[in-house]
């Protein structure tokens, strides 16, 4: 690891002027993918300002019935809050449904939507990576893509998001509240992360001075009734192949209230719109779902090593919609 | 040994052997003061990291390694410019047998793998030092490079066999026989390549003093990494001490000596200084090989009964390290009239693998019990009975006896104890809400060997006992099985008996490989028993007086001849004496000839019956091993906690290789794309069902105590259960591990 300065902010402001005031500084939440970056030398900040102490860690009711999470809440005790049992399963299900209990215990929401993406040549300083160095080239063409997306991707770029988190968050229109030196933002979940063009190297709509502080979620009825599904490789601690986190209200065979969000398939937490939009209103039968799942997919930028997402992505699908439906 | 010594050991060994004892080193493990290579202090201590090549084949044209010497705190960067050079491998040298590859690591300019280390950084923390190897710069001349397995596959050449090691055979013309056969299967499997992933990543601590070299180092060959370092670096063998009294799993990826070894002894020369070499995660993709990838062939001819009348098994794997026994099962599981069995090997300009926990047979128990569980569809029969079907009396090839074949009994309990009889035998036809169930079974093969170990035995006045052996205590309870088998052929309580292992200045014990570490040294620590027994009874007084040994039985911590005896305590004080100890020797030149005539008598194996269930979602094609029984012919078993624990193990990393497991090695670069434990899936808890061992605990006849070795039978036959299981499931027969979901969409 390079060495590198670590200075503890008190305060939010004293957070935002730290980092503003020195190019290449980043925020420390948990570390756990900050750290492993820079130990393999990807990240390269020459000062870290760790955030941890920041009064950013609590989760508040909203007038309205939404939720307010504090920037630091560990996704831990995210997945354990009684309230986001209640009213958005979907949420603690892709919160435990990421890493292990050890990485929960240390992630923070923050860091969470801010992590990086998991493609083993954005990893390996050996290879080429257009994300890593604009220009470059990009090793996962032509290479394994068993873990890279097939919705939202570009020529330079084709990761994948690899977020549970925010892939629920993006179904329920999450709002991202952010703190720089110029102030306070709120930014929406679906233009908080960008898709790679040809700048993958930009992948939010944070200014690199920004802070998130908060993550709102609004108050979305149908989400009580709702579920995250990650399929992978293994039982436990593996990024999605794909997942999906869906919310489904039916009213005498007719689907009324539908919210779809899909992981591991796309360049960013993938808001299932056109889905939604054929879901709405009409059955709420196998067919239906099946149809729903290829007009999201229609799209789809498919390698060698991903096709099957495709596929797997309308089967996971279809079996959550099926799974809430009955 | 000698068989008598064997029999004589058998009769006392009724009170320790057998017992669930716990391990003795439990409780230093627990609380921490288990000490491991990479935690020996040394004042002055320094840290050494390696730079590895990015590119597979070339020369080193420049290496700028100013910057990396910049660094605060670096004391050395070593490379092939500077470094002191290492002594060639002698073919005559016993120590040659634990070459990693062929590189003189530091003694030159060649690249021969992508991942290779070519220098080295010294340092003061382990934090500059790998900081600094980041910053050297390194530019090559480009060669042409062969990555690709698949490509090169066409171009495999035999591989060579030797009198242990067979790697063809033919009986009839088995290819006339599979044309004229009116059932069959002819199937093309891979599996991939694979690494290590022990929890203790490779590590060693280096120190000379003059030319007296101490290494503490992560191995599983004391005394073979003792030879060749003592070679490599120009000393006398007994000059050389090296201590692993605890070594964080092996399996097989700590037997050969890696560069990391190689390199910190080097360091400590070069720089003066005690030197810690602790190997990244990554580090020990790009350093220790691990498991060949393989295409086999598996054909089968059957009459309309299930008979066999053909069995052609071939492989295809990697050249380098020791090549595994990819058809070895193939030669003793059925009785085919006509075998046809071949192995080559491909040469690759990639880290050359090594043993990985049943090279070969753990892969190619993969192959051949899937293919007869797909003769079995073919036939509409079911599994075990085509197996019991073609269960041979003696061995198939060579017609030699089988010193314990058990298969049958193993079968027959496995499957009341399974509930086999419940199977629907139509495909999919089990089925609980979304998942689609399936059961499969697969046959456990793994040979037996003994090596030769050299023990020490050391009895005390105050009867207390002391074992002294070489051994590696990597995990599997070593030192506690030998204190057993010791306290019954002395007839003394397990607490009086202590056992020093994990030194090369102990009597030199067996490599911990093969399965062969417990069997082996239980001969030596027998037969110095046997004469510590006999030294004993030389010294008492009446009533043993004149008693032949023959006639005398250890046990209450002493001699005795019918109903009367006398303790040690007694015998040693009444012949003045404070201890006596009797010492066995390893003899290799006894090991071969032994070895080869006991391969003329007969064939020895530990072996055993998989069972399998599975879930295979309907949906997703995402499989999870629900249920496991594996019953076990090993022999007698020493210690039935340990043991069971290595038999589950094995199953654990079968489970692995079946269902998740495989190195990625990018065929344009040569490079390993998921060198960490997030990306190349080892199984984990979720992943794994409670399992079952049942072994049926009867002694081999031709092994000291009836043994035949634990270690790496459990892994055999586990990925084909699993296969013939989603088989069941699905319908579908998946012929290239690892079984992802996607071969089942
Ligand atoms: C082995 C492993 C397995 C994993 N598996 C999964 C998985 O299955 N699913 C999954 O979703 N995740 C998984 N993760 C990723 C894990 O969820 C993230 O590493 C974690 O959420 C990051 O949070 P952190 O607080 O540790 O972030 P850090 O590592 O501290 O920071 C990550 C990034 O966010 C920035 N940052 C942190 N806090 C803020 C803030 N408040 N405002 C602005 N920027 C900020 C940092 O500067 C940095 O760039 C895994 C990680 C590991 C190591
Ligand atoms: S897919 Fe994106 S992150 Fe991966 S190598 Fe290509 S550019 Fe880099």
């Amino acid at each position: 690891m390079r060495p590198f300065a670590y200075v503890r902010a008190a305060d939010v402001d004293e957070a935002v002027r730290a980092v503003a005031g020195e190019p290449g500084a980043k925020f420390l939440g948990g570390g756990t993918n900050l750290v492993d970056l820079m130990r393999e030398g990807i990240e390269r900040p020459a000062t870290v300002v760790d955030v941890t102490a920041l009064p950013l860690a609590a989760v508040d009711d909203l007038p309205d019935g939404g939720l307010r999470i504090g920037a630091l809440v560990r996704n831990s005790a995210l997945a354990a809050d009684p309230r986001v049992h209640a009213r958005y399963p979907m949420v603690s299900q892709a919160l435990l449904a990421g890493a292990s209990p050890q990485l929960r215990n240390m992630a923070t929401v923050g860091g969470n939507l801010l992590q990086r993406t998991r493609c083993p040549y954005f990893y390996d300083a050996a290879a080429a990576c257009n994300k890593r160095e604009p220009g470059a080239g990009c090793d996962a063409l032509g290479g394994f893509t068993r873990g890279h997306a097939i919705l939202g991707v570009s020529e330079s770029c084709i990761a994948a998001h690899p977020s549970d988190l925010c892939v629920a968050l993006a179904a329920l229109d999450a709002v991202v509240e952010v703190r720089g030196v110029g102030g306070t933002r709120r930014i929406p979940m679906a233009e908080f992360h960008r898709l790679p063009g040809d700048t993958p190297h930009v992948e939010t709509a944070l200014a690199p001075d920004e802070l998130v502080t908060a993550v709102e979620l609004p108050a979305v009825p149908v989400a009580a009734r709702s579920r995250y599904r990650k399929v992978r490789d293994r039982a436990s601690y593996a990024f999605a192949l794909v997942s999906v986190a869906a919310a489904l209200e039916v009213r005498d065979g007719v689907v009324a209230d539908v919210r779809l969000a899909l992981g591991g398939v796309g360049a960013k937490p993938w808001r299932a719109r056109a889905a939604e939009e054929l879901l709405a209103g009409g059955p709420a039968d196998e067919d239906a779902f099946a149809r729903a799942a290829e007009a999201e997919l229609e799209p789809a930028t498919v390698r060698p090593g991903n096709a099957f997402k495709t596929r797997l992505a309308r089967a996971t699908i279809v079996a959550t919609l099926r799974e809430l439906s009955g | 040994m000698s068989t008598e010594v064997a029999e004589a050991g058998r009769a006392e060994a009724v009170r320790q052997v057998g017992r669930p004892a716990d391990r003795f080193d439990a409780p230093e493990k627990v609380t921490g003061r288990a000490k491991y290579a990479a935690e020996f202090p040394y004042p002055d201590l320094a840290y050494a990291a390696l730079v590895h090549s990015t590119v597979a084949r070339g020369r080193i044209t420049a290496l700028d390694a100013g910057a990396a010497r910049a660094v605060r705190g670096v004391i050395e960067v070593l490379t092939h410019e500077n470094a002191p050079k290492m002594r060639p491998l002698s073919r005559l040298n016993l120590g040659s047998f634990v070459k990693g590859t062929n590189v003189d690591y530091l003694g030159t300019d060649q690249v021969h793998w992508n991942g290779q280390p070519i220098a080295v950084v010294v340092a003061e923390t382990p934090e500059a030092a790998r900081h600094a190897a980041s910053l050297v710069r390194v530019t090559y001349e480009e060669l042409p490079a062969k990555l690709d397995f698949a490509a090169e596959e066409p171009h495999a050449v035999p591989q060579k066999g030797n009198a242990i090691m067979r790697s063809a055979a033919d009986k009839g013309d088995a290819h006339a026989a599979l044309a004229a056969a009116p059932v069959k299967v002819d199937l093309r499997f891979t599996t991939p390549p694979q690494n290590h992933n022990a929890i203790e990543p490779h590590a060693t601590t280096a120190f000379w003093q003059g030319d007296r070299l101490t290494v503490h180092d992560t191995t599983q060959s004391i005394a073979f990494l003792r030879k060749h370092l003592a070679m490599r670096f120009g000393v006398p063998e007994r000059n050389v001490r090296v201590l692993a009294p605890f070594v964080g799993g092996g399996f097989g990826g700590k037997g050969m000596v890696w560069a990391g070894t190689l390199l910190a002894v080097l360091a400590a020369r070069a720089t003066g200084r005690p030197v810690r070499l602790a190997l990244t995660r990554e580090s020990v993709y790009h350093t220790v090989g691990g498991r060949t990838p393989t295409v086999q062939r598996v054909a089968l001819g059957a009459d309309r009964d299930g008979r066999l009348t053909a069995l052609i098994h071939t492989s295809v794997a990697r050249s380098g390290g020791m090549p595994g026994q990819v058809t070895a099962a193939s030669r003793h599981l059925y009785a085919a009239e006509t075998v046809h069995l071949r192995q080559s090997l491909v040469d690759l300009d990639l880290l050359p693998p090594t043993a990985m926990r049943a090279p070969g047979e753990a892969i190619g128990t993969f192959a051949l019990e899937a293919a007869v569980d797909e003769l079995a569809w073919e036939l509409g029969v079911d599994p075990i009975e085509l197996r019991m079907r073609n269960e041979p009396e003696r061995d198939p090839l060579t017609g030699r006896a089988f010193s314990h074949r058990m298969l049958r009994e193993a079968y027959a309990l496995g499957a009341e104890r399974f509930g086999w009889r419940e199977r629907d035998p139509r495909p999919g036809a089990m089925r609980d809400g979304r998942w689609l169930v399936g059961m499969g079974v697969a046959t456990a093969y793994h040979p037996s060997l003994i090596m030769p170990a050299a023990a020490t035995v050391r009895l005390g006045a105050d009867g207390t006992v002391l074992v002294r052996c070489g051994l590696h205590e990597i995990g599997v309870g070593a030192a506690t099985a030998q204190a057993q088998i010791a306290a019954d052929a002395l007839g003394v309580p397990l607490e009086s008996v202590r056992v020093e292992v994990g030194d090369s200045d102990l009597p030199a014990g067996p490599m911990a490989g093969g399965s062969a570490q417990t069997a082996s040294a239980a001969a030596g620590v027998l037969a110095a028993c046997d004469k510590l027994k006999r030294q004993v009874l030389a010294l008492a007084g009446p009533p043993l007086r004149g008693r032949k040994p023959e006639e005398v039985q250890a046990r209450d911590g002493g001699l005795h001849v019918g109903g009367s005896g006398m303790t040690y305590a007694e015998i040693l004080a009444g012949a003045g004496r404070d201890h006596v100890e009797a010492a066995v020797k390893a003899g290799w030149a006894r090991f071969l000839a032994r070895t080869a005539r006991d391969g003329r008598r007969w064939v020895r194996a530990a072996s055993g019956a998989q069972f399998c269930e599975v879930r295979v979602d309907a949906d997703t094609g995402e499989v999870r091993v629900s249920r496991w029984l594996g019953v076990f012919d090993v022999g007698r078993v020493v210690n039935a906690k340990t043991a069971a624990s290595q038999l589950r193990g094995g199953i654990v990393m079968g489970i692995g290789l079946a269902l998740s497991e495989q190195t990625l090695v990018d065929p344009r670069t040569g490079r390993v794309v998921n060198p960490s434990l997030a990306e190349y899936h080892v199984p984990v808890h979720a992943d794994i069902p409670r399992i079952d061992v049942h072994y049926l605990d009867d002694p081999d006849p031709t092994t000291p105590l009836g043994l035949l070795g634990v270690g790496e039978v459990g892994i055999t036959g586990v990925a084909a259960a699993v296969a013939n299981a989603v088989r069941h499931a699905t319908g579908r027969r998946v012929l290239d591990l690892p079984i992802t979901l996607d071969k089942l969409l």
